[in-house]
C-alpha cells in the first residue's frame, strides 16, 4: 500500500492489531454467549436427568413440580405453548399478510401513511403492555360476554390473541420487503397479459416472495413461543394437556417465571426442571430459527 | 382492450365480459380484505390505547411519579422504579455502545471472507433470534450467582445488554455496509492506516444510523420485563435503586406487580405506570428521529 | 465531531440521572446494604451497619433489613415497613414473599433477617429446624395476627354455600380426579367443572390447609391453578362461575365485591368466616395464628433490626386488623413482647 515518503504517516502495526484484535474480542462476545447458554443449560440439564427419567420427561403428560408425587412431564407445557403459539399465528399471519400486501402493492400516500405508523407503533409496545390489555380488558370485557360461563379469566386465547397482535408487525414487515423484492418487471409483464391487480399479488407477486414470507411466518412463529410476559398474565399456572383455547394452560415460559419468582435454592429438581425447560424452549426457537434461514436459501427465487 | 381493428370471428367480447367482471369483482373483495385487516388493527391498537388511557389517567399526578409504592393505591408511586429504569436504560446504552459498534466494525470492515467470520455472523443472528428469558437465566447464573453480584441493578443491566446487542450489531451493521465505498478508497488514496480510515470516514458517516439503532434498543431494554423477573427484580422496594447494591426494580416489573392484583385501584396504578412506560418509549424513538436527522445533515452524498 | 457530540449527550444523560437519584432520594439511600441483602446463601452473613443511636424513639436508626416469607403475613409486614420507615427513614427494608417454606430455606442459612410465617417452623426438616441449627441461626416465634384460612367461591356460585371437610378433601386431596364435576362433591351440585385454585408448595397457607384437610401436609391434588401470589387466586376465582381457591381471610375481606367465602362445616355446623368467629376460633379447623421469625443473633447486633421487631409487635395490633386479620387478644399479645423482650433484652 504505501510508498517510501508515505511512511511518515502510516501508524506503527502494532497498534493496528491492537485495534483490531479489540473488535475481534467485541465481535466474539456472541460466540462466547452461545456457548455459555448451551453449556449453563446442557450442564444443568444433565444434572436433572440424572434425577428425573429422560422417556419420562419427554412424553409424560401431567407436569406436576412441586407437589408430589413429583411428575415432569414436559408435553404438558410444552402443549400450552403450542397452542398460545398458534392461536397467535391463525390471528397474526393473515393480518400480516394483507397489510403487506397492502404497503408493498396498494401503496397510496395515504394509504402508507396510516398502516406503517400503526405497525411501527404496535411493533414498539412492550409486552407487559399487551398482558395488561389481556387481563383488564379482553378477558373480562370481550371474552366473556362473547363465551359465557366457558372461560374464566385466564385463558390461552386471551394470551393467543395479544401475541397475535404482537408478531403481526414482524410478519408483515419481512413479507413486505421479499413483496417488495419482485422486479416491477415480473408485475408488469403480467399486467401487459391482462391480469387484475389481485391476480397478480396472487400468481406473481406471492410465489416469487414465497420464501420471504414462509421465512417471516417460521420466524413469527419462534417469537410466539419465546414470548413470556404478555402469556404470564393472560394464559395462567395450569399446566394441562388441552387442545381447548378457552382453558387455561401453562407455557413454558409461564413456569420459567413461576419458578423464579418463588424458590431457588440450586440443586433442588425444580429448580433443575426450570433449565430442562429452558433447554427444550431453547432447541425449539433455534429450530425454528434455523429453518428460517434454510427456507430463505432454498426457495429464494433467483431473478 | 380490444383497440385494434379485429373481425369478429376472432375475438368473443361476450365471453370475456363476466369473467372480467367476476374476476374485478374478487379483486374488490380481496382489496377489502386488505383494509379490513388494518381496520382490526387499528381497531385492536385503539383499544390498547383507550383501555391504558381510561384506566390511568386518573391516578397519573405528580404525587404519583415522585412516591414510594405503597399498600395504600392512592399514596403509591413509581419513584423507584422510574430511577431504575432510567438508570438501567443508561448502563445498557453504555454497555452496548462500545460493544455493539466494536463488534459490527469487527464484521463489516475487518473480517476476511472466512469461515470464522461466517461462523461469528450467523452466530449473531441466532442470538437475536433467543427468547429474552433464556438470557435472563444466562443472566442469573452468569452475573448474579458466578460472578456473586447478586441480584443488583447492574446484573439486570448487564443481561438486558446481551439480549439486544444482537440487534444492534446487525442494524450497525447494515449502516456501516451502506457507507460508500468510495469514501473508504478515498482514505486508502490519502495515505490512512485502516484504523485511520474506519474512524475518519465510516464511522462519522454511520454514526446517525448506529445511534438511532442503540437508542431504539434501549427504548426496546425500557419495555423489558421477563429477564428482569428471572435475575431478581424485587417485589416491594422502599428505596431508590443503587446500581450496585440493594434491590431494584423497574417500571415494567411494578406493572407486573400491580396488574396481578384484582383490586380496580391496583388496576389504575398499573395503566399510570403504563402510560409513563409509554411515554419513555415514545421520547426514546422521537430522541432517535431527531438524532439520525440532526447528525444526518453532515453527510453529503 | 459526531463521536464527542455522542459522548456529550451520553455525560449529560448520566449526569442527570445520578442528579436525579441524588436529590430525590434525600434519606432514602442509606449506608451500603450489607451482605444480608445480596447474597443468596451461605452461612453467617455480617451484621448490617448499625447507627449510633439506641433511642427508644428510634429515630436516626440506620441499617438494612431483610424480610421474606409468608404471603399472607406479607400484607402485615407490608403495612409495619411502610409506617415503620416513615419514623425511620434511614433504614432500607427489602420485603419479599416466596412463601414459607422458601422463606425458611433462606432464613435458616442466614441470609434474611426476619421469616414471615403462617404456619410454625418444622423443627425435624433438614431445611428448616435442623439447618438453623447448623448454621447458627438463633430465633424466637413471635404471633403477630389471627388468620381464618378463607375457602372462596365466585358470587354466581349459589350451591357451594358451605362444604364439609370431606367434600374439601374430595376436591383438593391428593386422589381427586383431573375432571372433577361439582355434582361429585355432592349430588345436589350443578354437573359443571370444578376449576381449582390454590397456593404454591412454598406457602404455608399451602401447608397448613393440607395438613387440616388432607390429614397430611403437602398432600394435595395437582390439578390446580397454583401461585405464590394470592393474588392471582383472587382474580381467577373472580372470574369463573365454577372456580375455587382458598387463601388468607385479609384476601378475602380486601375483595368481599368480587368473591363469596363458604362456610366451612368443621364438625359442629357451618361457620362462615367473620372478626368473631375467627377470633373467638369458632370458625374451625382454618383459624391459624400467624408468625413473624426474627433472628435473635442479628437483632442482639442490629439496634436497627430490634427497633423494627419492637414496632411491629407494637403496632401489629392495628395494621392486622387494618389489613383484613384478627388481632391476638391483649394477653397473648404482652406474652409475644415478653418473649421478645427475654431474647433479645433492651
Amino acid at each position: 500500500m504505501a510508498a517510501g515518503q508515505i511512511q511518515l504517516t502510516r501508524r506503527r502495526p502494532w497498534s493496528e492489531r491492537i485495534i483490531e484484535a479489540l473488535l475481534f474480542a467485541a465481535a466474539s462476545l456472541g460466540v462466547l454467549t452461545t456457548i455459555g447458554i448451551v453449556v449453563l443449560l446442557t450442564y444443568q440439564t444433565v444434572q436433572f436427568f440424572q434425577i428425573v427419567n429422560l422417556i419420562d420427561f419427554l412424553t409424560g403428560t401431567v407436569w406436576s413440580a412441586s407437589i408430589e408425587p413429583y411428575k415432569f412431564g414436559v408435553l404438558a407445557l410444552v402443549s400450552g405453548t403450542l397452542l398460545v403459539a398458534t392461536i397467535a399465528m391463525i390471528i397474526g399471519t393473515p393480518l400480516g399478510l394483507l397489510s403487506a400486501i397492502l404497503l408493498s402493492e396498494y401503496s397510496s400516500n395515504r394509504v402508507r401513511n396510516i398502516v406503517k405508523p400503526v405497525l411501527e407503533t404496535i411493533a414498539g409496545i412492550p409486552t407487559i403492555v399487551l398482558g395488561f390489555f389481556a387481563i383488564n380488558f379482553l378477558s373480562p370485557d370481550v371474552l366473556k360476554p362473547i363465551f359465557g360461563d366457558d372461560i374464566g379469566i385466564f385463558s390461552a386465547l386471551a394470551g393467543g390473541i395479544v401475541v397475535g397482535i404482537l408478531i403481526t408487525p414482524l410478519i408483515a414487515s419481512i413479507s413486505e420487503d421479499a413483496m417488495r423484492a419482485v422486479p416491477r418487471g415480473l408485475r408488469e409483464g403480467a399486467y401487459a397479459m391482462g391480469a387484475t391487480k389481485f391476480e397478480v399479488v396472487r400468481k406473481v407477486v406471492l410465489p416469487a416472495a414465497v420464501s420471504g414470507v414462509m421465512a417471516s411466518i417460521v420466524l413469527a412463529m419462534s417469537r410466539a413461543v419465546g414470548e413470556t410476559m404478555a402469556v404470564v398474565l393472560a394464559v395462567g399456572t395450569r399446566p394441562q394437556l388441552t387442545f381447548n383455547p378457552l382453558e387455561s394452560v401453562q407455557t413454558m415460559t409461564a413456569f420459567i417465571v413461576q419458578i423464579t419468582q418463588g424458590e431457588t435454592s440450586q440443586g433442588s429438581v425444580q429448580f433443575l426442571s426450570l433449565f430442562a425447560v429452558a433447554m427444550v424452549l431453547f432447541v425449539i426457537t433455534f429450530a425454528l430459527n434455523l429453518a428460517s434461514a434454510w427456507i430463505v436459501r432454498r426457495y429464494r427465487t433467483a431473478y | 382492450m380490444t383497440g385494434l381493428s379485429a373481425t369478429p370471428e376472432t375475438i368473443a367480447p361476450p365471453r370475456f365480459e363476466p369473467a372480467l367482471m367476476r374476476r374485478k369483482l374478487t379483486g374488490t373483495l380481496f382489496y377489502g380484505a386488505c383494509l379490513a385487516a388494518i381496520g382490526i388493527l387499528i381497531v385492536a391498537l385503539l383499544a390498547l390505547l383507550l383501555n391504558v388511557l381510561i384506566v390511568g389517567l386518573p391516578w397519573l399526578d405528580v404525587d404519583f411519579i415522585t412516591s414510594m409504592p405503597s399498600r395504600r393505591p392512592t399514596q403509591a408511586g413509581i419513584l423507584p422504579a422510574l430511577v431504575g429504569s432510567i438508570q438501567l436504560a443508561i448502563i445498557v446504552g453504555l454497555i452496548t455502545f462500545p460493544v455493539g459498534i466494536g463488534a459490527a466494525l469487527y464484521l463489516a470492515e475487518y473480517a476476511p471472507d472466512s469461515r470464522v467470520t461466517r461462523l461469528l455472523q450467523t452466530n449473531i443472528s441466532n442470538l437475536a433470534g433467543v427468547p429474552s428469558i433464556i438470557y435472563g437465566i444466562f443472566g442469573l447464573a452468569i452475573f448474579v450467582r458466578l460472578l456473586g453480584l447478586g441480584p443488583v441493578l447492574f446484573s439486570g443491566a448487564a443481561t438486558l445488554a446481551l439480549v439486544i446487542l444482537p440487534l444492534v450489531i446487525i442494524a450497525s451493521i447494515e449502516v456501516i455496509k451502506a457507507v460508500p465505498q468510495a469514501q473508504r478508497e478515498g482514505a486508502y488514496a490519502l495515505g490512512a492506516s485502516r484504523w485511520q480510515m474506519v474512524r475518519s470516514s465510516v464511522l462519522p458517516a454511520a454514526a446517525p444510523g448506529i445511534m438511532t439503532g442503540i437508542i431504539l434498543a434501549m427504548a426496546r431494554a425500557i419495555g423489558e420485563a421477563a429477564p428482569l423477573v428471572v435475575v431478581g427484580a424485587a417485589a416491594f422496594v422502599t428505596s431508590l435503586p443503587q446500581p450496585l447494591s440493594g434491590s431494584f426494580t423497574v417500571l415494567p416489573i411494578q406493572v407486573f406487580n400491580w396488574a396481578q392484583r384484582p383490586q380496580a385501584d391496583f388496576q389504575g396504578i398499573a395503566a399510570a405506570a403504563i402510560i409513563v412506560i409509554l411515554v419513555l418509549v415514545f421520547i426514546l424513538n422521537l430522541l432517535a428521529l431527531v438524532v439520525r436527522a440532526r447528525l444526518s445533515r453532515h453527510i453529503q452524498w | 465531531m459526531t463521536i464527542s457530540t455522542t459522548k456529550r449527550l451520553g455525560a449529560l444523560a448520566l449526569l442527570a440521572s445520578i442528579a436525579l437519584a441524588a436529590c430525590s432520594g434525600g434519606g432514602a439511600s442509606s449506608a451500603p446494604s450489607s451482605a444480608a441483602s445480596t447474597a443468596p446463601g451461605g452461612g453467617a452473613s455480617s451484621a448490617p451497619s448499625s447507627a449510633a443511636s439506641t433511642a427508644p424513639g428510634g429515630a436516626a436508626l440506620t441499617g438494612s433489613i431483610v424480610i421474606d416469607g409468608s404471603s399472607t403475613v406479607y400484607l402485615i409486614t407490608e403495612a409495619v415497613t411502610e409506617e415503620f420507615k416513615k419514623v425511620n427513614n434511614g433504614v432500607e427494608i427489602g420485603v419479599a414473599e416466596s412463601g414459607t417454606g422458601g422463606g425458611f430455606k433462606k432464613f435458616c442459612t442466614g441470609a434474611t433477617d426476619i421469616n414471615d410465617a403462617s404456619r410454625p417452623i418444622k423443627e425435624a426438616d433438614a431445611a428448616e429446624g435442623v439447618a438453623c441449627k447448623a448454621n447458627g441461626v438463633d430465633y424466637v416465634q413471635l404471633q403477630v395476627a389471627i388468620d381464618g384460612l378463607t375457602v372462596a367461591v365466585n358470587p354466581a356460585n349459589t350451591w357451594a354455600n358451605c362444604l364439609t371437610l370431606a367434600q374439601l378433601k374430595t376436591i383438593y386431596g391428593p386422589d381427586s380426579p383431573e375432571k372433577l364435576t361439582w355434582d361429585q362433591v355432592d349430588p345436589t351440585f350443578p354437573k359443571e367443572p370444578v376449576v381449582r385454585f390454590m397456593p404454591g408448595a412454598d406457602s404455608g397457607t399451602f401447608d397448613y390447609f393440607t395438613e387440616a384437610v388432607n390429614g397430611k401436609t403437602d398432600a394435595s391434588t395437582a390439578y390446580a391453578t397454583q401461585s405464590e401470589d394470592d393474588n392471582v387466586l383472587v382474580t381467577g376465582v373472580a372470574g369463573d362461575k365454577n372456580a375455587i381457591g382458598y387463601f388468607g381471610y385479609a384476601y378475602f375481606v380486601e375483595n368481599k365485591d368480587k368473591i363469596k367465602a363458604v362456610g366451612i362445616d368443621g364438625g359442629a355446623g357451618c361457620v362462615t368466616p367473620t372478626e368473631t368467629t375467627i377470633g373467638d376460633g369458632t370458625y374451625k379447623p382454618l383459624s391459624r395464628p400467624l408468625f413473624i421469625y426474627p433472628n435473635t443473633g442479628k437483632a442482639k447486633a442490629s439496634p436497627a433490626l430490634k427497633g423494627y421487631v419492637d414496632y411491629y409487635l407494637a403496632n401489629t395490633a392495628t395494621l392486622a386488623a387494618e389489613v383484613g386479620y384478627v388481632a391476638v387478644p391483649e394477653t397473648v399479645a404482652q406474652q409475644q413482647v415478653s418473649a421478645w423482650s427475654a431474647a433479645v433484652p433492651k
